[in-house]
């Protein structure tokens, strides 16, 4: 699997090439810098691990500085491990080698967004679990009409079960998106537009996979 | 807007540019392409233009006329594709930007006058 990491910069849409008009999200991918390249010998399993976005030397540990020095490169934000990248270019890929977004996806491509949501807050069970409400006003529904409804039995089997759906703190989740298809790519800008949304706010932290 | 955006948007400026203008009460005809299986033909739809809504991108106008007694509406994003020109007939002089009132009107009632 091949990706890139990025930032979401907001949406728009486009008309495509059969004149339907798309919704697309733009997205500020790479360039990316290889921190370390795992092998089977070592590590187990193949994977590439990419660095994104610029950090402050000064809020960087000593510890991450020295990974980032063996790379030969500056710290950075974000890292990511990609298994298996690029499968068929593996012993081209080296230690701080620069990917962009036009080495990865090409237009027309269909690809995987993860992004963290936004969050909600602490939110009821019809937000949260799209649960159907009450569904009446009346007959004796006073001001309970966005609740539960029962949990489970009574003294047996006397407790509530694991995982029982109720209202807690909602959004914020790790989401992956499948199967969206790259509309164009702005190679001079590091740009890529993808139909679609794709789950986050502005400015947070996107990853593409193919 | 981000910048950034301005990046994507900027490809259709100069088609939006080219556009020609017009406003609530003019006469248009719109040469609109359709698609008949692997064909496509022109064909032409001729109204009054009865509001412009949205900006950028997504700017719209809508286009009434009476065909066969019936009030028909259409809305044209003003960067479609399916668009191949538009012709400004008439300029009205109307005092709105919203023509909605046209919709209860026949006839004589739903005349504009033309601006000189």
């Amino acid at each position: 699997m091949s990706g890139i990491i990025g930032k979401k910069i907001g949406m728009t849409s486009v008309y495509g090439a059969d004149g339907r008009n798309v919704a697309c999200t733009l997205i500020e991918a790479g360039p990316c810098v290889v921190t370390q390249v795992k092998n089977e010998e070592g590590d187990g399993y193949k994977a590439v691990q990419l660095a994104y976005d610029e950090r402050k030397e000064k809020n960087t540990p000593k510890a991450m500085k020295g990974h980032f020095e063996r790379a030969s490169t500056t710290p950075k934000k974000k890292l990511v491990e990609f298994r298996n990248f690029r499968v068929e270019f593996e012993n081209e890929v080296g230690l701080g080698d620069e990917i962009k977004v036009a080495d990865v996806f090409a237009e027309g491509d269909f690809l995987d967004a993860i992004g963290t949501s936004k969050g909600k807050g602490f939110q009821g069970v019809v937000k949260r679990h799209n649960f159907a409400g009450v569904g009446q006003s009346t007959h004796g529904q006073h001001n309970r009409e966005r609740a539960p409804g029962s949990i489970g039995g009574a003294s047996y089997p006397a407790r509530v079960f694991k995982g029982m759906r109720m209202a807690g703190r909602d959004g914020g989740n790790r989401v992956k998106v499948t199967n969206l298809e790259v509309m164009k790519i702005y190679p001079e800008h590091n740009l890529i537009l993808i139909s679609g949304s794709i789950p986050g706010a502005k400015n947070s932290y996107v990853i593409l996979e193919k | 807007m981000s910048d950034l955006l301005k990046i994507v948007e900027a490809e259709y400026a100069e088609k939006k540019a080219a556009f020609p203008d017009f406003k609530a009460g003019d006469t248009v005809n719109v040469h609109v392409k359709i698609k008949e299986g692997n064909k496509e033909r022109v064909q032409q739809y001729k109204g009054t233009v009865i509001q412009r809504r949205n900006s950028g991108l997504n700017e719209t106008f809508t286009v009434r006329k009476i065909s066969g007694g019936v009030g028909v509406e259409r809305i044209f994003p003003v960067l479609s594709p399916s668009i191949e020109k538009v012709e400004v007939l008439r300029k009205g002089k109307v005092r709105r930007a919203r023509l909605f009132y046209l919709r209860g009107r026949q006839g004589k009632a739903a005349r504009i006058k033309e601006k000189l």
